[in-house]
């Protein structure tokens, strides 16, 4: 039996260990907000936080997360999610919209640890995370409109 | 458990434009072909002049130095190298502040502390390689681009090996569990030659022997 926190849930999983955190978050735990989109960890949809850092839970064995913290979007809470929250519908950055739950959870863990993050930062921490309709010009905004909201409310 | 059934309930909802270009499998071997040997220190022994049996085995060490198991590790520039024609690692990540990726886009973002076999389907890669220390070689410890004989130099060079004695570095070859990873690589990779042991064992003996390196 592998046990982990699943937003602040406790969940219980007695399959096979191989089997990827996606598979259990969105078939065993019923959320979906997580996507799956190319499965070898080359797109970004399937990002979720393990301890509050990224983690592509396509490739990641449910065995690997026994005992830690497991974040979606359904559960990400606090004053980056909410500015990130906030910006990406006064930017109205989604198009599709497939990818963008991914999108979501590695820009809140980038202002996590860089709340005023450059370009560069930005390019850094989103290089992972494939858009195809291509709106990375409105998420890089995004972004940026968020640190200056949280910056603006301390 | 219904693994298999969710594999493909959720495989129609793949993006199919997204190509791994990074792992070529026509140029890896298959999954347990035998790695290419090493020799041993034995192997150099009628070789009588010592600096010359020195370098000699710091070439055959090469053959493991060299492997793109670890080179592609060792990059000289800011982004891991992947697959047997090293090419640029996708997606496209870059070292960072500690080797260790971008805030948001750390290592261990995708790089598990194992191989990890893949659930899903794709042609080209298999296995996504992981060790708990997954990380880049600090750039002091480039390797690509550069001779065996500069490799050499660099690796007896405190500066350039991480502050290490020879006898430590005996020891990192030998049981780092990182650079251990070069021969058990998951998968679908090539793994380098030898064993980690023989490769020990030799770089243990070209120590011995002088550490001489191979004439530029």
């Amino acid at each position: 039996m592998i046990a982990f926190t699943l937003n602040n849930q406790t969940i219980q999983f007695d399959g096979d260990p191989k089997t990827p955190l996606l598979w259990v978050i969105r078939d065993r735990a019923g959320l979906t907000g997580t996507k799956y989109g190319c499965g070898i960890s080359q797109c970004g949809a399937c990002t979720v936080h393990v301890n509050g850092m990224t983690k592509r839970s396509c490739v990641t064995p449910v065995s690997t997360i026994a005992d830690q913290r497991v974040t979606t979007i359904e559960g990400v809470d606090g004053k980056e999610a909410n500015a990130i929250h906030t910006a990406w519908i006064e930017t109205d950055v989604p198009q599709c919209g497939y990818c963008q739950s991914g999108q979501v959870m590695s820009a809140v863990a980038l202002l996590k640890q860089k709340p005023n993050p450059t370009d560069e930062d930005i390019d850094g921490a989103m290089a992972g995370n494939i858009c195809r309709c291509a709106t990375y010009q409105r998420i890089r905004q995004a972004i940026h409109t968020a640190a200056q909201q949280m910056e603006e409310s301390e | 458990m219904k693994t298999l059934q969710w594999l493909t309930v959720a495989g129609i909802l793949s993006l199919p434009l997204i190509a791994y270009s990074g792992q070529d499998s026509s140029s890896e071997s298959a999954a347990g072909t035998p790695a290419e040997s090493l020799r041993s220190a034995q192997d150099f022994a009628d070789i009588n002049n010592e600096e010359k049996r020195s370098a000699a085995m710091f070439e055959e060490l090469g053959k493991v130095i060299q492997h793109p198991r670890c080179m592609n590790c060792h990059p000289a520039g800011n982004q891991p190298l992947q697959g047997m024609d090293m090419t640029v690692h996708e997606p496209p990540v870059e070292r960072g502040p500690a080797n260790f990726g971008t805030p948001g886009m750390e290592c261990n973002t995708c790089h598990q502390s194992e191989n990890v076999t893949l659930a899903a389907q794709a042609k080209d890669i298999k296995s996504v390689p992981g060790n708990p220390k997954w990380h880049l070689a600090p750039i002091e410890m480039a390797w690509v681009g550069k001779s065996l004989t500069q490799i050499c130099e660099q690796i007896k060079d405190k500066e350039r090996n991480g502050n290490k004695t020879m006898e430590e570095m005996i020891h990192h070859m030998a049981k780092d569990d990182l650079v251990g990873w070069g021969w058990k690589p998951g998968e679908g990779r090539e793994p380098a030659p030898g064993t980690q042991k023989s490769f020990g064992e030799l770089f243990e003996a070209w120590v011995h022997s002088g550490a001489h390196c191979p004439s530029a």
